[in-house]
């Protein structure tokens, strides 16, 4: 929360003018979020700093958040960061305080409004997603000399691990327009929250400020982006608190761990390929009436729907948030009645005996065993094959011989973190068999995927018909 | 004049238009008891005469007919009903509800009728009608009996019905106003040695006399044959004449069995197939005075099919009765009580497969039969089979009831082989069939709006909204189902303090519950780590007998969400068997009588759960503190050099800096590296349960002694937490207790939990809150944030409603209590999984979460 910026070149006080702030002076200045502090440190002819310190109320944040309840992550908590970092209250303090710097005017000295200026900001504490590295990408191009000192968690416990707060200072010949400008819009790209909602206007903010340097910057896709993110979309709280002992935002936690999956299984795009694959199974297995068990945000629903084969849909999952998303993504409010009769989507659980799901003729449960831990697996079983029974099951789960394959994947690790198990295709193979003729359906395997010789294929595949 | 009808049948007033049928239902039923078409008519069309609506009037009459007789009330029918067509559908529908259907019919003159209507306005039609519905009444007449009425009642002339009275007759099979006890006693085909010796084993006396058996009953107990009395056996007059006299003299009831009614059957001159033992009655039967079989064919004809016992809990039939047949009658009753519900199929031994109705059952009462022959008894979803083939070389088995405890007699030998052999009954694998049914859950019973009848706290209700997100928890978090027989509640603080600098004060604790009315309370140190259920079992077998687990468990150890406290089996493992061999040293095994306890704990350190937490919330929050407020500190000192002004805000800064180092002290207090199992702490204080018994009946003094027990079996894992008892009436003792809290919170505690000393605390106005805590200054700040308790932040904390949050923690707690009950009553797991995930769905509703 606190900013400072140093001019040497004499007369440094100078800064004084072009911030319109006058040195000899505390100033300070309400704003909605809390106070903020304008001092000088230091006001020499050859060195002057002035200071922007903030004074975020934390009980304000929490008690006068407007927004649904849930929705603003930390701002709900009032154990909380944001009264001690840079982030976007910091923008909004430079374009309130700093006005008319941060326009390019200035009465008392209108020629140095322009001039490039010897000048370093220094931010006592930046929270920067996606590290030093990213944070030197940000500035670097940009001209700038970085000095970024990193801040451990706790000391006492340095299993922890580090922060994501450094301390940063940023030096250049630069105008002091320039600079604020920078520090306006870079600041909340390296924050990971913004404290307040993300409209259209922001837009035109981000135009505004970024011009004749954002087009050019290497990051350009980055900033943009991040600059422009809302909160997280909706988010159910109550799962929130139900999980709040283990993790903050299991949500969030899993949107990251599907990137992470997917970012190991990216050069395959093995998802396409399975969910073509299981798609022809069904197809030739001539069922009409499909069951999507796991049925997540509703891909494979948006493959059958082309196909007139297919009667009905039936998806079911257990996440009521993916289950909105589905509902979004097939567009079900708008699609033409014809359509949307063959498509219901259900919350269930696999865990469940369900009577909704029996009279199937097919059953697809796609990369979902995994995520069920194996003792429970015995329930699952039970709710597929002795009371949902359906004509046909197609079951895929990953092959885990093929994992040695995946370079970004450590050895032992698992290509989800909500995975409780991968098999290896022995392993899934006599489960199946089991299974099957425990329930009296007959099983066939298939790879999916491009085969490796030795390992087999990424996903497999089995087959189960009554 | 009298007429009698069943309290549970279908009355069809039957009579043309104008006979004065509404009449007649207001004089003799309830209102709500009569179902009119012109009322119905009227309801779909706005007109009780448009006789195009007739097809929908009749639609909505039969669907609140079927609504009336599903929930076993009686019903009139009030329309002409004068065609065999309109009266077969309800025929039809009193027998779909084995309700019986009656027939009162106003057979008066045609012109009465019309004159009647005549004087009706909206009755406008010619004489016609009444003529035509005169004529069909009349046809009708002799055929009612073949349509399938039970009792149909003529009445001639409107004098007929002057002083008319109906009496309504309580059904056979009703004996609900007897409680017992009872000693149910199961097939027992003639096995007369076993019986007297069963019938000794529970406190009979049997003497012989002239012309049969007087048994003297133990204290107030009342004996139930569940029929199969005869045939295959060695003594089978002697059986009868046993059973006959008991039930003569009251002192016994008996329902009738296949073999019986067979049995009359013939006795009754019918020509039956002389198959399966009945050879045996007849050659006994033989041998006995002439008079005997009249007797036996008397008694037998009047054996009622199954009886409704105990308000309605206990149902005895002689091959099980289906909930929706408990307490009627019909044919397809009987029938389902001699010889229960078959598919038609039959097995590799040639006996027909039999549907296992047990299996679905849902019903409250439960069901004592007998029938199929199997080697132990075993309760399935209240259910129990009690004909362990006595006849076959098993064993005589009796029920007692309530206590639920069976008694057998082996056979002295095999007296007839068994079709099959018995062993076959058993299931194919070691958990018995509740545990294997209990694999399986079903989604009916936990989504949608749920409410949940509580012995504590009446019925609760659980919206579908938060059933919502409980079903992603338990399905995608929780552990085996099977495991989670309870879920803690959440606890409310204490009202805010009055006091300058604090939050929380045991004053308002004790304050509180002085107002509702306690005498005694007692604190008990709050250890800062996470709530965990833990769970153990005397050995492998006792987890697979009681928790019907197969997986090689002892025990579990679960959080506050019912998911697993270990990631790692192995730690978790020792884990549990080094509380296992502590509850073994401790003696608490046979102090108790278990082999299972449930204990509620805290454990610690609060870091090896709240990982997640420390590090993407408090660490950097204290990180970002201390490094962003040093900083600021710096640059304001040297402002204040040249800009005096800025020293006062230094100095503020200065304070704010030493706010935050205390923050970040409190929460490593909760933090420690976890290595190994020697790092762990378990803190339990709540022992939730053991066989049989829910502990709610002692009060905390027990518990936490009790607890200290078991905690000095094994010091190194295992804490026990340190109490003080506060008398309310006595200021010095509560004075005492608040000194203790202060030394408590400032060598770092998080506080204490203040609670009625006994564990359930009633007063007029019902249910009061099990527990509040009291928490500490510094501890407050990982809660309320490092600086609350700068005087600008806490006046504005000091506004929190404490309602929702008192009310969740009630409703949560009666139904983790519940649960408990219903898994040591042996309830079948989904009554035991409602309540667990009921307080699951209730931890979602949005509550202050500083709380």
């Amino acid at each position: 929360m606190l900013l400072t910026i140093t001019n040497t070149n004499p007369p440094a006080t100078d800064l004084g003018y072009l911030l319109h702030k006058n040195p000899s002076r505390v100033q300070t200045f309400e704003l909605s979020f809390g106070k903020a502090h304008v001092f000088y440190p230091e006001a020499t002819a050859d060195r002057c700093t002035a200071a922007l310190l903030l004074d975020v109320d934390p009980v304000g944040l929490v008690r006068t958040r407007r927004g649904p309840a849930g929705e603003g992550g930390m701002l709900d908590q009032y154990v909380n960061d944001r009264p001690y970092v840079a982030s976007s209250f910091m923008s909004v303090a430079i374009a309130r305080i700093f006005n008319s710097a941060l326009a390019g005017t200035s009465k008392g000295r209108p020629e140095l409004v322009n001039t490039p200026l010897p000048l370093s900001a220094r931010i006592a504490v930046l929270p920067c997603r996606g590290g030093e590295a990213f944070l030197r990408r940000l500035f670097e191009p940009l001209g700038y000399q970085v000095k970024a000192e990193h801040h451990p968690l706790d000391e006492k416990f340095p299993e922890w691990g580090e922060s994501s707060y450094y301390t940063v200072e940023i030096a250049k010949q630069v105008s002091l327009q320039d600079l604020l400008t920078h520090l306006y819009v870079l600041i909340p790209v390296l924050d990971a929250d913004k404290h307040y909602w993300v409209g259209k206007d922001e837009v035109e903010k981000l135009l505004r400020h970024g011009e004749g340097w954002l087009q050019a910057h290497p990051e350009r896709e980055a900033i943009v982006s991040r600059y422009l993110r809302g909160f997280r979309k909706l988010t159910r709280e109550a799962l929130a608190r139900l999980t709040e002992d283990e993790s903050l935002d299991p949500d969030a936690e899993q949107e990251t761990k599907e990137e992470q999956e997917q970012a190991i299984e990216a050069p395959l795009r093995l998802h396409d390929v399975r969910l073509d694959q299981v798609a022809a199974e069904l197809k030739a297995s001539g069922a009409k009436r499909i069951l999507d068990l796991g049925c997540g945000e509703g891909k494979l629903i948006r493959e059958l729907l082309k196909d007139r084969q297919f009667d009905e849909i039936l998806g079911m999952d257990v996440s009521y948030r993916s289950l909105e998303t589905a509902a979004e993504r097939l567009h079900l409010d708008t699609l033409p009645p014809k359509q949307k009769e063959r498509i219901k989507l259900i919350q269930g659980s696999l865990m469940y005996r369900d009577k909704r799901l029996a009279g199937f003729d097919a059953a697809v449960v796609v990369e979902v065993i995994e995520h069920l831990d194996e003792p429970r697996l015995a329930a699952f079983e039970r709710v597929l094959f002795e009371f949902a029974r359906p004509q046909t099951a197609v079951l895929t789960t990953p092959n885990a011989e093929y994992n040695a394959k995946f370079e970004t994947l450590p050895a032992g690790q698992f290509r989800h973190r909500d995975h409780r198990f991968e098999w290896t295709r022995e392993q899934f193979q006599n489960w199946a068999t089991r299974i099957g003729t425990k329930f009296g359906y007959s099983v066939v395997f298939k790879p999916v995927g491009e085969e490796d010789q030795r390992l087999g294929a990424p996903t497999q595949m089995g087959v189960f018909r009554l | 004049m009298k007429v009698t009808i069943p309290e549970l049948s279908l009355v069809l007033l039957v009579g043309p238009s104008g006979c004065g049928k509404s009449t007649f239902a207001r004089q003799h039923f309830k209102p709500t008891e009569v179902l009119s078409s012109d009322y119905c008519r009227g309801l779909v069309a706005d007109n009780e005469n448009d006789q195009s609506a007739t097809k929908d009037a009749f639609e909505v009459l039969h669907f609140i007919a079927r609504k009336r007789l599903a929930a076993g009330r009686l019903t009139v029918i009030d329309a002409t009903n004068v065609q065999p067509d309109s009266r077969k559908p309800l025929v039809a529908l009193a027998r779909e509800f084995h309700v019986m259907p009656i027939a009162i019919v106003l057979d008066f003159s045609e012109k009465l009728c019309h004159e009647r209507n005549r004087n009706r306005p909206d009755r406008d039609f010619g004489p016609h009608v009444v003529r035509n519905q005169s004529q069909q009444l009349r046809r009708s007449l002799r055929g009612l009996d073949r349509e399938g009425f039970r009792g149909v009642h003529v009445f001639k002339t409107p004098e007929e019905l002057e002083g008319l009275e109906i009496e309504r007759q309580p059904m056979w099979t009703n004996r609900r106003n007897e409680h017992g006890p009872f000693d149910i006693i199961g097939d027992i085909h003639g096995c007369f040695d076993e019986l007297q010796e069963l019938l000794a084993n529970l406190g009979y006396s049997v003497e012989k006399n002239d012309d049969g058996y007087r048994v003297k009953t133990p204290e107030g107990r009342k004996a139930i044959f569940l029929g199969d009395l005869v045939d295959r056996g060695p003594k089978i007059p002697d059986v009868l004449k046993l059973v006959m006299g008991m039930v003569g003299s009251g002192t016994a009831l008996c329902v009738p069995g296949n073999h019986d009614m067979k049995l009359l059957q013939k006795l009754r001159g019918k020509d039956v197939k002389i198959a399966h033992g009945l050879a045996d009655s007849i050659a006994q039967l033989e041998a006995q005075p002439p008079d005997f079989k009249g007797k036996v064919a008397d008694f037998i004809d009047g054996l009622i099919s199954h009886y409704v016992l105990d308000d309605g809990k206990l149902v005895v039939a002689h091959a099980g009765m289906k909930e929706e047949m408990q307490g009627r009658g019909s044919g397809a009753i009987r029938s389902f009580a001699l010889f229960g519900e078959t598919t038609g199929e039959t097995d590799e031994f040639g006996l027909p497969v039999r549907y296992n109705w047990a299996a679905d059952y849902r019903g409250k009462a439960s069901v004592v039969y007998g029938h199929t022959p199997v080697s132990e008894p075993q309760w399935l979803n209240r259910t129990v089979n009690i004909d362990t083939g006595c006849v076959f070389g098993g064993k005589l088995t009796g029920l007692r009831y309530p206590e639920k405890e069976f008694v057998s007699v082996p056979a002295h030998r095999t007296y007839y082989e068994p079709a099959k052999p018995l062993v076959a009954a058993q299931p194919a694998s070691d958990l018995s069939q509740q545990h294997e049914q209990d694999d399986v859950l079903d989604i009916d019973d936990v989504i949608g709006k749920r409410i949940i009848e509580t012995r504590l706290h009446g019925n609760l209700t659980v919206r579908e909204e938060n059933a919502i997100a409980a079903l992603e928890a338990m399905s995608r978090f929780a552990s085996n189902p099977k495991w989670l027989i309870y879920l803690p509640p959440t606890m409310s603080p204490s009202e805010t303090s009055k006091q300058e600098r604090l939050l929380e004060h045991p004053a308002e604790a004790f304050a509180y519950y002085r107002k509702e009315h306690v005498e005694k309370v007692i604190c008990e140190q709050k250890h800062m780590g996470s709530r965990a259920v833990v769970i153990v079992c005397r050995d492998q077998n006792a987890a697979q007998r009681r928790f019907g687990i197969t997986q090689e468990e002892i025990g579990v150890c679960y959080t506050r969400t019912g998911r697993r406290f270990f990631n790692d089996r192995a730690l978790e493992k020792e884990f549990l068997s080094r509380v296992q061999m502590a509850v073994s040293k401790s003696g608490l095994w046979d102090e108790l009588l278990t082999d299972w306890v449930c204990l509620d704990c805290e454990l610690m350190p609060w870091s090896s759960k709240a990982q997640d937490l420390l590090r993407q919330q408090y660490a950097p929050t204290g990180a970002a503190a201390r490094a962003g407020l040093a900083d600021s500190i710096a640059a304001l000192h040297r402002t204040s050099q040249h800009v005096p002004e800025a020293s006062e805000l230094a100095r503020r800064y200065e304070e704010r800096l030493e706010m935050a180092r205390q923050y970040v002290k409190a929460y490593r207090q909760y933090c420690w590296t976890v290595r190994s199992l020697a790092d762990l702490k378990l803190a339990p204080f709540h022992l939730l349960a053991t066989e049989g018994t829910v502990h709610i009946d002692k009060d905390h003094v027990w518990h936490i002694t009790t607890l200290a027990r078991l905690c000095s079996a094994d010091p190194e894992l295992l804490l026990a937490t340190p109490y003080k008892v506060v008398d309310l009436g006595d200021d010095n003792s509560q004075q005492e207790g608040i000194a203790w809290w202060e030394k408590l919170t400032t060598s770092g505690g998080e506080g204490m939990v203040v609670k009625p000393l006994q564990f359930v605390t009633r007063n007029r106005r019902g249910l009061i809150q099990p527990a509040v805590k009291c928490r500490g200054r510094e501890y407050l700040r990982i809660i309320y944030g490092p600086e609350y308790t700068a005087p600008e932040h806490l006046e504005r904390l000091r506004a929190r409603g404490l309602g929702t949050k008192r009310s969740l923690a009630l409703r949560e707690f009666t139904l983790g209590i519940e649960a408990l009950q219903r898994f040591v009553d042996r309830d079948p797991l989904r009554r035991v999984h409602e309540c667990v995930f009921g307080v699951l769905a209730l931890e979602s509703e949005p509550v202050d979460p500083r709380l």
